[in-house]
């Protein structure tokens, strides 16, 4: 179907746009930028701000560009006094309501209120501070903060959190000058249904939402002498910290990575590709042992911290669909502080393990309570690590790697490409996807079918389970057996498929839900900005990486091969279940109301 | 002159109109009503020269018609009696004493657009309403069914707010949303209410609307102006000794005219159309006309008499939509903050006079940039009062 | 009736749509005076919408009040057309009679003294509500008689 075409004006001159653009789109396609604050594509038009006004020919008010649709002949002007003095003003509004101690605010220089301010010149701040409830800043979750000084009201993050996550934990509450981003009450975040995805502060254009940093704890663990630091980067980090170093999106720097991470001083680099690997053996087992068995299904996967917590809070009776593999991460953390301990002979209260992650619910699952098997294990074997001892010990977000980078002085764009240290450093391409929606399926069913054919896959690309669709089906006939499975990614589409599940409606066997768009490219800790241009660049990163790999078969692994053979025994043996598996719990919200 | 002198002269004086609160029975009139068609419905609206009465003069019979041609399976009519406007009380007036007539406006708009629901947004400050009211709406829906209509009227209660007035965030409060004022387009007369085209009416403007059906068009149309045909309902207060504040008039009186009626002559400003509407200094009563030519009004007067603090006034109104302002938009949250926070500054000497320049600047701009009609006029008082009483705003 | 009760009955009266959330909340808050958080969260539950949601509604209305008030409501306008009236000695003679400053609640949980904006009472300033009842062309005798009504 052709898409009508409409004549339009813009400052004088004619175009042809297209029926149903928004004046903001049409200005854009023909190359005038319309500033705001508070726009989201496909997301939020709740045109707040005030900054995208723009004039239209006959209309006695200015009309925000964001939500007004082109008409035939509509006449459109950008760039008039009224336009930039209402701009002017608007920021200059916000400005009075919004702390002047940039310097001392993480969002300094990616703050795009500050950004603004300097694009449109507003260089006279004149208006008085008014703000007249205060509010304390709300640290109560372990991955975000949220500082309502700070906060412009342009509601993105509420639209986020419910357009795309449906969690709906946050909402603006009270009016007039008393208007805020709230959760129930004002109780904090952690208390919330907040699932510490941290999508909404992707888009938070002011510091309002931050990340918990961690970053002190690193350095602190890297400084101490006779500590062994070893730090894991996660799939998705490689193909998204060059937007960091002014690469283009859609880079990857595996390479660059492992070297920038080994001058910053860790001990040890490896690569969180390396449990990525381990958790498809063992969830690929588990897959099979539940179609054999007759087991819960659909087995759904269960990497995403996010998603777990969302599943805990909102489908608490489908718990028992969750793969009980805990995280690479955590696998990760576990298998360092034991295995690799052992294996080393290193004190295990002597290593640290940082995380670097794309994502702020890892900081949320690597505190939870149940996450301290090496401490267990030790236990078992008669020794006590200290008291509180994780097994990951810091998170830190792509973001925040990239500051201790530059805080390093290390030149990120002129480093030679470095390999990851062994064992923990060996992985296949298989580990590489599970940074994109759709990765982990697919490194999955290369398994499984090899597992129960005893050959691979004929193509290793499995198309069907790839692209940006928010669910994604296929099936693949294994043996006799036509595998069903599906792929969500956001956590609308997920609570979509989950409420087919919850009906008893599911055709499915295997189910990869993803918290974030895109998959963990996409996650709250990554570079911004994170449009769905950027994740869709950072996702072909992950494939072009995928497909350069050796090995792309995460049972062909030779340090997973290797890890079982001394350490594991089998998938799902004894001690697979206590050091790779864990459980869940119901959420209970607002507990005694 | 005392007040009942001047009642008496107010209730013989030229203006003055008897149409929304003359009894009559109502029987006869759906009858009559019912069979006529749809295009004669319209027709005789549109012949009358109405407009909204809730202040902004929308020509009623083309809401009528872009809700008529919208192609919808449900449509719906909406009478806004959220009437909370300070120094505006004839809504409830009218549904205490004629609610009769409200109920068929309804009626008629929805025979002409295709709707079969009605609402009453009834403000919550007059839940007291309610019992009557109610039975009212039961019995006329009753009667209607008998008539073998498929229309039936519902009262939806307010909670306070102000802006739910604004057409599109009284739907956003019907559907069980904060009242927030959306984005138009689109206007609710093609997606209003659960994204239906829905006419949203005043209830003064449905009353007129059921005179003009009954009586035909001329009892309105040859009353007014050109631009402000036929009469309103006037809601008198402030500094006047009547007891009686609601006067039903004619359109097209001067300022002056109408001070000389209803005060003992010494006003020194008159607030047109209450806190959002313009503030009209003494030089300017002779030749300013009340209506869409000169100040429109949704029936607010307020009379000031020269011991009046304009100051106090203006602080007063500001505080006002300061709290009433949806928060949603830029401009009139922190607009509305600014004015209220710059005079007090301007008064105590903390800001030179020049600020009130600035401010007013603000204000104007707010009157472009603010997302919906109550924001846009929240800078009224304050650009008018400003200007004309200026010493009283800096010392 | 228990909340519990009183919130499913009312969701039941009304329906379980999201159009009906507002009814819900205006019958608790007659039959409780306000929203407790207990209240909101029954309310979400059998809307099956989230509790902040329903914050951000209640937050919205200023009758759909989330603190604890009195068991009598009296909401003084403070518009300054009653003001120009003698609203402030209307105000003191209640604050003397009850023994709270406007916008608080006595301490035995009788009567919340608010300040409202217009309700369309102008004519006949100063205005109140008691409840859900007016009185109008106040003095200070007839204002503290009217809340005596309610002693």
């Amino acid at each position: 179907m052709t898409q009508k075409q409409l004549r339009i004006k813009i400052n004088g001159d004619t175009y042809l746009m297209y029926e149903g653009q928004s004046v903001l789109e049409a200005c854009r396609s023909a190359g005038i930028n319309i500033p705001n604050l508070c726009y989201l594509e496909g997301v939020s038009r709740r045109a707040s701000c005030g900054i995208c006004v723009v004039e239209i020919e006959g209309a006695r008010t200015l009309v925000r560009s964001c939500v007004t649709p082109i008409r035939e002949g509509i006449e459109i002007f950008t760039n008039t006094g009224r336009v930039r003095k209402a701009r002017h003003t608007n920021i200059k509004l916000l400005l009075a309501n919004h702390p002047r101690n940039c310097l001392e605010c993480d969002k300094n220089r990616q703050c795009e209120l500050q950004k603004l301010s300097d694009d449109l010149d507003v260089r006279d701040t004149s208006y008085p501070k008014i703000r007249k409830k205060h509010y304390d800043i709300d640290a109560s979750s372990p991955s975000l903060t949220r500082d309502h000084e700070k906060c412009i009201l342009c509601a993105r993050c509420v639209e986020v959190c419910s357009q795309v996550q449906s969690v709906d934990a946050i909402e603006i509450a009270e009016r007039g000058m008393e208007a805020h981003v709230s959760t129930f009450f004002n109780k904090g975040l952690d208390a919330s249904e907040c699932v510490n995805c941290g999508q909404c502060l992707l888009v938070c254009p002011t510091g309002a939402l931050m990340a918990k940093h961690e970053t002190g704890s690193v350095w602190k663990a890297i400084d101490e002498p006779g500590r062994h630091v070893v730090v894991q980067a996660a799939p998705a980090i490689r193909a998204a910290i060059g937007e960091e170093f002014g690469f283009e999106a859609g880079m990857p720097l595996t390479g660059t990575l492992a070297a920038a991470l080994r001058k910053m001083g860790f001990d040890r680099v490896f690569d969180t590709q390396f449990t990525a690997d381990l958790t498809i053996i063992e969830e690929g087992n588990e897959l099979i042992s539940r179609i054999k068995n007759k087991g819960v299904l659909p087995l759904i996967t269960s990497c995403s911290p996010g998603w777990i917590r969302f599943a805990e809070t909102f489908f608490p009776k489908l718990l028992p669909n969750l793969s009980t593999c805990k995280s690479p991460q955590q696998m990760f953390g576990t298998l360092a502080k034991t295995y690799y301990a052992e294996k080393m002979n290193i004190d295990p209260s002597k290593i640290t393990v940082v995380s670097v992650m794309p994502c702020t619910a890892k900081k949320f699952e690597a505190r939870r309570p149940e996450m301290n098997s090496a401490a267990e294990y030790w236990r078992n074997k008669g020794r006590r690590l200290p008291g509180g001892t994780r097994d990951v010990d810091s998170v830190i977000t792509t973001r925040e790697l990239a500051d201790m980078i530059r805080e390093s002085g290390i030149d990120f764009a002129r480093l030679t490409g470095e390999k990851f240290d062994e064992p923990f450093g060996i992985s296949t391409g298989a580990g590489t996807i599970f940074g994109a929606t759709g990765g982990v399926m697919e490194a999955a069913l290369r398994t499984a079918y090899a597992e129960l054919t005893g050959k691979s896959l004929k193509d290793l690309n499995l198309k069907a389970v790839r692209g940006m669709g928010g669910v994604r089906e296929a099936s693949v006939d294994i043996n006799g057996l036509t595998l069903k499975v599906a792929v969500a990614h956001g956590l609308k589409n997920a609570r979509e498929v989950m409420e087919q599940v919850s009906k008893g409606k599911s055709p499915y066997h295997f189910i990869e839900i993803m918290t974030c768009p895109g998959g963990c490219i996409g996650g709250g800790g990554q570079p911004v900005p994170a449009t769905t241009d950027v994740r869709e660049k950072r996702i072909k990163a992950v494939y072009s990486e995928d497909e350069s790999m050796p090995l792309r078969e995460s049972h062909k692994n030779p340090a997973v091969i290797a890890l079982y053979d001394e350490f594991l025994k089998e998938p799902l043996s004894g001690v697979s279940h206590s050091m790779l598996h864990t459980e869940y719990s119901r959420r209970d919200l607002y507990p005694g109301i | 002159m005392d007040s009942s002198t001047r009642e008496r002269r107010i209730a013989e004086h030229k203006k003055r109109v008897n149409l929304i609160f003359k009894k009559c029975v109502w029987d006869d009139f759906l009858d009559r009503a019912l069979e006529m068609s749809p295009e004669d419905m319209l027709e005789k609206v549109k012949e009358s020269g109405l407009r909204g009465r809730g202040g902004a003069g929308f020509p009623t019979w083309l809401k009528w018609k872009f809700a008529r041609e919208a192609e919808a399976d449900e449509k719906y009519v909406i009478c806004n009696a959220d009437e909370g406007e300070p120094g505006t009380f004839k809504d409830r007036a009218i549904l205490q004493e004629q609610a009769g007539k409200v109920l068929p406006g309804m009626l008629v708009c929805a025979k002409v657009i295709g709707a079969e629901k009605g609402f009453i947004y009834l403000r919550g400050e007059y839940a007291y309403l309610l019992p009557a009211l109610s039975q009212e709406v039961e019995n006329f829906n009753e009667k209607i069914r008998e008539k073998g209509e498929r229309f039936s009227i519902e009262i939806k209660l307010g909670s306070g707010a102000y802006v739910c007035g604004e057409e599109t965030a009284l739907i956003e409060s019907l559907e069980g949303n904060r009242g927030e004022p959306r984005n138009k387009p689109p206007f609710p007369v093609s997606e209003g209410y659960l994204g239906k085209p829905t006419v949203v009416h005043n209830v003064e403007t449905l009353v007129y609307a059921s005179i003009i059906i009954s009586e035909g068009p001329e009892c309105f149309k040859s009353l007014g102006t050109s631009d402000s045909a036929g009469a309103k309902v006037f809601c008198i207060s402030g500094d006047t000794d009547l007891d009686e504040g609601i006067y039903e008039l004619e359109m097209g009186m001067t300022i002056k005219e109408f001070v000389e009626l209803f005060s003992d002559g010494d006003i020194k400003a008159v607030q047109v159309g209450g806190a959002s509407g313009h503030c009209v200094p003494r030089k300017k009563f002779a030749d300013t006309i009340i209506g869409f030519e000169g100040v429109p009004t949704g029936g607010s007067m307020v009379l000031f008499n020269s011991s009046r603090s304009m100051y106090n006034v203006l602080h007063n109104y500001l505080e006002f939509f300061e709290e009433e302002s949806c928060g949603q938009c830029t401009p009139c949250r922190i607009g509305c903050q600014q004015l209220l926070k710059g005079i007090e500054a301007v008064k105590s000497g903390e800001k030179p006079s020049e600020y009130l320049d600035d401010l007013v600047k603000l204000a104007g701009m707010m009157k472009i940039s603010a997302k919906c009609g109550l924001g846009q006029s929240a800078a009224n008082p304050f650009i008018s009062i400003v200007e004309h009483f200026r010493e009283e705003i800096m010392y | 009736m228990s909340p519990e009760d009183l919130i499913s009955r009312s969701a039941e009266k009304h329906g379980r749509e999201r159009k009906n959330l507002i009814p819900i909340l205006q019958d608790i808050v007659r039959e409780n005076s306000y929203l407790s958080e207990e209240a909101m969260v029954s309310v979400a539950r059998e809307l099956d919408i989230s509790p902040a949601e329903v914050y951000g509604v209640a937050t919205f209305y200023s009758f759909l009040d989330t603190k604890p008030l009195g068991k009598n409501i009296i909401r003084i306008c403070k518009t300054i057309i009653c003001y120009m009236h003698g609203q402030d000695e209307v105000i003191r003679a209640i604050e003397d009679r009850l023994k709270i400053k406007l916008g608080e609640t006595t301490p035995d949980g009788e009567f919340s003294f608010l300040p409202t904006n217009c309700i369309g009472h102008c004519h006949k300033g100063p205005a109140m509500l008691i409840n859900d009842r007016v009185y109008s062309s106040l003095t200070p005798e007839t204002a503290v008689r009217a809340v005596e009504e309610y002693i």
